[in-house]
C-alpha cells in the first residue's frame, strides 16, 4: 500500500438519536436546523452529512466542543453506533453492510480503540487489560504475554505488568489503554478524548509520547479532541465540527489561515491571542539582587565581581522593586566610606508581567541595562534583555 | 353500624380463593410428574449432603470450616467458628445443625442455579426485565407463610418442601443483584468489549459477570441470610433440623431448648455471613 493513501472513507454519514427519523431526515433536507428538528420530532441529530477521508499513516484529528458528535462519528467508523444512513468504508471495505459476524473480525483485525476514561477492567491486571484484545481473538498463551509485553514495554511502562488499575495515576491508566490497543496490532487506533481526563502538564507529556511512538509505529490514527492546541499539536489534519457538521478540514495552515467560518475563526483567533508571548514568557531569573535593608556597596561589589556583571537590581525587603545601581557608583560609594546603597539608585523604565513583546521592544531599544519585569504590586519577577526578545520575535515569524 | 358499611359493598365477593385453589389442584392433578422429579432431584441434593457432612467427625468437619473461615476473614472469623461450632456440638445438636446446614447448602445452591442465569437473561432482555419485577416484588413481599400451603401440596410434607418454599424466598437477591451488577457495568467498559471484536459469549465472562462480581457476591450473601431465616418457618411443613426444635420448644413451653436452637442458627448465621460476605481488607492487599 502506498503511502498517503485514502485508507478510510465515510460518505454522506448521518446518525440521528430518536423515534421519528425518518421525518427528521426529510426535514433535514429541507433545511431546518437541529434545534427547530429537536422541537418539531423529538429527534436529536448527532452527526449530520459527514464526509471523510483519512489517509494511511496520519494522525487525523476531529475537533469540536462537547455534543459536536465528535465521538459519535468515531464510533460510527467501527460500528459502536450504528449510523442512520451513509456509507463507512475501511481499507475499500463496506462496514454498514456487514452482519454482526463479520464486523466482529473486522474489528478485530483492524481496530484498536483507546477511551476518554480509560475504559480498563477494574479486576484485571495491567497485564491482563492489554492481553484483553488478545484473549477475544484466542491468540495462544506465549505469543499473548510476548505481544502485550511489547506493547507495554512501547508505552513505557515495564515492571508495572501486574499492577492493578486502580493504584495507577490517570497517566499510567491512558497508557495502560494505549497498549491495549497496540498489542492487538492493528492497523487504525481510534482514541477518544484520550488525554481530556488528564491534568494539563500530564496531558503534555502524553502528547509528546503520542507523536515519539507514532514515528515508530506508522499507525493511521483518527484523533478527537475539543482542545485546539492539542488538534494542533498531534494531528497531521483536523476536522473541525460544530453542531454535528464537519465544518471545516485542513492541514494547520488552512486551519489557522483560512478560516472558513465564523465558528473557526473563533476558535483559532484564541489559539493566536494565547500564541503572543508576554514579558513572563521570556523574562530571564537575574543571578542575584540586592536587598536595601541588608546589602551595602561592599556586598553589592562582591556580588558584581562574583557574578561579573557591572549593575545590579536592588528591591526593599518585600522584593518590591526600587532601581538599580551600577558598579562605578558603587565603587565611589564604598570610596567615601557609605555604608548604604540608598543615595546611589537609579530609576529605571519596567515592564510588566503581561506586555506583550512589541511594548517591550519599544521600551528596551534606548536602555543599555536589561528591562527589570514586575507584576502589578511593582514586586521584581525576572529580567529581560534586548537578546531575549530578538531571539523571541524571530521564533514567533517562524 | 361498622357492619352494615361492610355489607353494604355493591359487588358479590369474588371467589379469588376459590380461583387460586382450583388453579394449584389443576397443577397438583396433572403435572405431578414434573412435581416429583423435581422433588426426588431436591431430597437427593439433600440427603447427599447431609450424608456427606456426616459422614465426618465432627472435629474434622470444625477444623475444615476453621480452615475456610480462616482463608477467607483470618483469625478471628476462624477462632469464632471452632468456638460456635464446638459450642453445638457440646449442646449435642449436632446432627441437627447439618440437617439445617444441608438444607440451607441446598436452598441456596438451587437459588442460585436458577436466580443467578435469570438474572443475567434479565439485565439483556427488556421483554425478560419487565415480566420479572413484578413477579420478584410478589414474592418478596407475600408473607412466607402463604405458600407454605401450595408448597405442602406440591411436594408432601417434609424438607424438601421446605427447600422449595426456602428457595421462593430465597431467590430474588441473587436475580436483582445480578441484574443491577451487569446494568451498572460502565458503558466504557462494554464499548471496550465490543471495540476488541468480543462475541456475547466473551461479553459475558470476559466483561459482564467480572464486572458485576462484587455485587453478585452480595446477591449471593443476602441469599443465604434469607434461606437461614426462613429456617423456623420451613420446619412447620416438617423440614428437619434446628427449626424444628425451635418450633417443638415452643409448642412445649421450653425456653431452654428454644435458647439452645436459636443460638445455633444465630451461630451458623454469622458464619456463613461472614465467609460469603463481600471481600475485606485481607482480600483486596
Amino acid at each position: 500500500m502506498k503511502k498517503g493513501e485514502t485508507l478510510i472513507k465515510v460518505k454522506n454519514l448521518y446518525k440521528l438519536f430518536g423515534k421519528n427519523k425518518k421525518k427528521a431526515l426529510k426535514l433535514l433536507d429541507e433545511g431546518y436546523t437541529k434545534k427547530e428538528i429537536l422541537d418539531k420530532t423529538g429527534v436529536t441529530i448527532g452527526v449530520q452529512d459527514a464526509n471523510l477521508d483519512i489517509k494511511e499513516g496520519e494522525i487525523f484529528v476531529i475537533m469540536g466542543l462537547s455534543g459536536s458528535g465528535k465521538s459519535t462519528l468515531l464510533r460510527c467508523i467501527n460500528r459502536l453506533i450504528e449510523p442512520t444512513k451513509g456509507e463507512v468504508y475501511v481499507d475499500n471495505t463496506d462496514i454498514i453492510s456487514m452482519d454482526k459476524k463479520e464486523l466482529r473480525e473486522f474489528r478485530k483485525e483492524k481496530f484498536g480503540m483507546v477511551f476518554q476514561h480509560f475504559g480498563l477492567f477494574p479486576y484485571r491486571s495491567v497485564m491482563g487489560n492489554v492481553e484483553f484484545g488478545l484473549e477475544i481473538q484466542n491468540v495462544d498463551k506465549e505469543r499473548r504475554k510476548e505481544l502485550s509485553k511489547n506493547a507495554i514495554q512501547q508505552v513505557g511502562l515495564s515492571g508495572w505488568e501486574n499492577k492493578m488499575p486502580a493504584s495507577l495515576s490517570g497517566g499510567m491508566k491512558q497508557r495502560v489503554g494505549l497498549a491495549r490497543a497496540l498489542a492487538v496490532e492493528a492497523d487504525y487506533l481510534l482514541m477518544d478524548e484520550p488525554f481530556s481526563a488528564l491534568d494539563p502538564l500530564i496531558k503534555r507529556d502524553m502528547q509528546d509520547n503520542l507523536i515519539e511512538l507514532q514515528e515508530k509505529i506508522q499507525k493511521t490514527i483518527i484523533f478527537i479532541t475539543h482542545d485546539l492546541d492539542e488538534a494542533l499539536k498531534v494531528g497531521d489534519r483536523i476536522a473541525i465540527m460544530k453542531d454535528g457538521k464537519i465544518v471545516q478540514t485542513g492541514n494547520h495552515e488552512q486551519i489557522l489561515t483560512e478560516a472558513k467560518n465564523d465558528y473557526v475563526k473563533e476558535f483559532v483567533h484564541d489559539v493566536n491571542r494565547s500564541r503572543v508571548y508576554d514579558a513572563r514568557d521570556i523574562m530571564t531569573k537575574p543571578d542575584d539582587i540586592l536587598y536595601i535593608h541588608e546589602d551595602g556597596p561592599k556586598t553589592a561589589l562582591h556580588k558584581m565581581k562574583n557574578y561579573n556583571i557591572d549593575y545590579m537590581f536592588v528591591c526593599d525587603k518585600n522584593k518590591k522593586y526600587l532601581g538599580y545601581v551600577v558598579i562605578e557608583d558603587v565603587k565611589e560609594a564604598i570610596d567615601q566610606k557609605k555604608s548604604v546603597l540608598d543615595d546611589i539608585i537609579k530609576k529605571s523604565r519596567t515592564a510588566k508581567t503581561n506586555e506583550n513583546l512589541n511594548n517591550l521592544f519599544s521600551k528596551i531599544t534606548n536602555n543599555s541595562y536589561p528591562l527589570p519585569v514586575v507584576d502589578h504590586d511593582n514586586k521584581f519577577k525576572g529580567l529581560i534583555t534586548k537578546t531575549n526578545i530578538i531571539t523571541n520575535l524571530s521564533r514567533d515569524n517562524d | 353500624m361498622t357492619l352494615s358499611f361492610i355489607s353494604m359493598m355493591p359487588v358479590e365477593k369474588i371467589p379469588l380463593g376459590d380461583w387460586i385453589e382450583s388453579f394449584v389442584n389443576f397443577l397438583v392433578n396433572n403435572f405431578s410428574g414434573p412435581f416429583n422429579a423435581f422433588s426426588n432431584l431436591i431430597s437427593t441434593l439433600i440427603s447427599g449432603f447431609e450424608s456427606g457432612l456426616s459422614f465426618l467427625p465432627p472435629i474434622v468437619l470444625i477444623l475444615i470450616f476453621a480452615v475456610i473461615a480462616y482463608k477467607r476473614k483470618g483469625w478471628g472469623l476462624s477462632i469464632f467458628v471452632i468456638i460456635g461450632f464446638g459450642l453445638l456440638w457440646n449442646l449435642q445438636l449436632w446432627p441437627e445443625l447439618l440437617t439445617t446446614l444441608s438444607s440451607i447448602i441446598t436452598s441456596v445452591l438451587v437459588a442460585l442455579i436458577i436466580g443467578i442465569p435469570i438474572g443475567i437473561i434479565k439485565a439483556h432482555s427488556k421483554i425478560v426485565h419487565h415480566i420479572t419485577r413484578p413477579i420478584l416484588d410478589f414474592m418478596q413481599t407475600i408473607p412466607p407463610f402463604v405458600y407454605l400451603i401450595p408448597a405442602l401440596m406440591f411436594f408432601g410434607l417434609g424438607t424438601v418442601s421446605g427447600v422449595i418454599a426456602t428457595v421462593v424466598f430465597a431467590i430474588a437477591p441473587p436475580i436483582r443483584l445480578t441484574y443491577l451488577g451487569i446494568i451498572q457495568i460502565p458503558d466504557e467498559l462494554k464499548e471496550a468489549g465490543e471495540a476488541y471484536g468480543a462475541n456475547p459469549w466473551q461479553m459475558l465472562y470476559k466483561v459482564e459477570i467480572p464486572g458485576a462480581l462484587p455485587s453478585i457476591m452480595m446477591g449471593i450473601n443476602q441469599c443465604i441470610m434469607l434461606a437461614l431465616s426462613m429456617v423456623v418457618i420451613a420446619a412447620m411443613i416438617g423440614a428437619g433440623g434446628l427449626g424444628k426444635i425451635v418450633l417443638r420448644s415452643l409448642s412445649v413451653v421450653d425456653i431452654g431448648m428454644g435458647f439452645e436452637a436459636g443460638i445455633g442458627i444465630v451461630i451458623i448465621a454469622i458464619a456463613l455471613d461472614r465467609m460469603f460476605g463481600k471481600k475485606d481488607d485481607k482480600d483486596t492487599k
